[in-house]
């Protein structure tokens, strides 16, 4: 098998949006380079030490000088990786632990093994992960949202774990710099005419996450966002 | 009601000609020369006003509005809503810049991906 012959997945970069997780952050690049072993954390800026602590932990880092939002540093991230000749494949994975290693080397499987340039991380494909009835709301309303406005049917538009062929990322480019980059990320999808597929994934909610996590005032700036220039 | 017609016609224009300036794609030249006469527009007509006080009067009820007080304060809030939206499209252009700038000077500065031995 593809996974066997490749030991530390060095055809493949996991880029980490960074912005104060210094408790976590440590951690997280720790386990992830278990099986991954090129990491690059996008340090947005922080106030605390996350970047000294995520390079302490093994992983390449680069650093806003200035708080630019979570869609530039993935673009960064993205950015950044295509200056490996041996990038072939790109997952953007979450620096608060909430997504789980197996489910970002099993997406890297499928693109290896199957024709697409695109997996996407899906809460809703299985009953696994348990988010609250609000944020549930919420979500799907996002995903109806985003189904009418792209054409592309997704199951859930606004997981941050995805993984992408490094030459698809040529065709799309971020321009929302902070969090209608999810929505922005399916458009730019169905525009480039990328083969895309969902992939169950395990979302972990923690206390820690929770806290952290899109309160229902984020979902108002993420459409106006959209819809305002 | 019907007196007041001119001017609603009149304030309802304006904000289509601003709704027009956000979608109206435009070229820097002419957008940037478009503002400058805008601008000088404005200028004149506030000096206008300030020479013949009477003369907001006269148009105000030429428009069908009561007082000229009343007509410079409606133009005001045209202005202003101009203001914000060009404003606001101004500072999309300069955080868009930023973006690109931060972008390059945080890749530059970076280890080169890759260049581990591992």
């Amino acid at each position: 098998m593809a996974a066997s012959t490749s030991p530390g997945n060095l055809d493949t970069w996991l880029v980490v949006p960074l912005f104060n997780e210094a408790t976590v952050i440590g951690d997280v690049v720790r386990e992830a380079r278990l099986t991954f072993t090129k990491i690059v954390c996008i340090d947005d800026g922080s106030s605390d030490d996350s970047a000294a602590i995520a390079a302490e932990a093994g992983a390449y880092v680069v650093r806003h000088s200035v708080n630019l939002g979570q869609g530039a540093a993935l673009q960064t991230g993205f950015d950044y990786i295509t200056g490996d000749s041996a990038a072939k494949y790109a997952v953007t994975f979450d620096s608060d632990g909430q997504h789980r290693v197996e489910d970002a080397l099993a997406m890297v499987e499928r693109l290896r093994t199957e024709e697409l340039d695109v997996v996407l991380g899906s809460r809703f494909l299985d009953n696994r992960t348990k988010p609250g009835t609000l944020k549930r709301i919420v979500l799907k309303a996002a995903i109806a949202f985003t189904n009418i406005t792209t054409g592309v049917k997704l199951t859930d538009a606004h997981n941050g774990l995805r993984a992408f062929r490094v030459d698809a990322l040529h065709s799309i480019r971020i321009r929302q710099n902070r969090m209608a980059h999810a929505s922005e990320l399916v458009t730019l999808i169905g525009r480039a005419k990328l083969r895309y597929a969902e992939q169950p994934v395990h979302i972990v909610y923690t206390d820690y996450s929770r806290a952290k996590g899109q309160s229902l005032w984020n979902s108002v700036n993420i459409l106006i966002d959209l819809t305002l220039k | 009601m019907e007196d007041q017609l001119v001017i609603k016609v009149l304030l309802l224009a304006s904000i289509a000609v601003i709704g027009l300036v956000i979608v109206w794609p435009g070229r820097g030249a002419r957008r940037l020369a478009l503002r400058r006469l805008g601008l000088l527009a404005l200028a004149a007509l506030a000096a206008l006003a300030v020479i013949f006080p009477d003369l907001s009067n006269d148009v105000a009820q030429l428009v069908g509005v009561g007082r000229g007080a009343d007509l410079l304060l409606y133009g005001l809030v045209v202005v202003f809503i101009g203001y914000v939206v060009t404003a606001r499209v101004q500072r999309y252009r300069v955080s868009e810049h930023l973006t690109e700038l931060t972008r390059a000077l945080a890749i530059q500065s970076a280890e080169k991906p890759g260049s581990r031995p591992e």
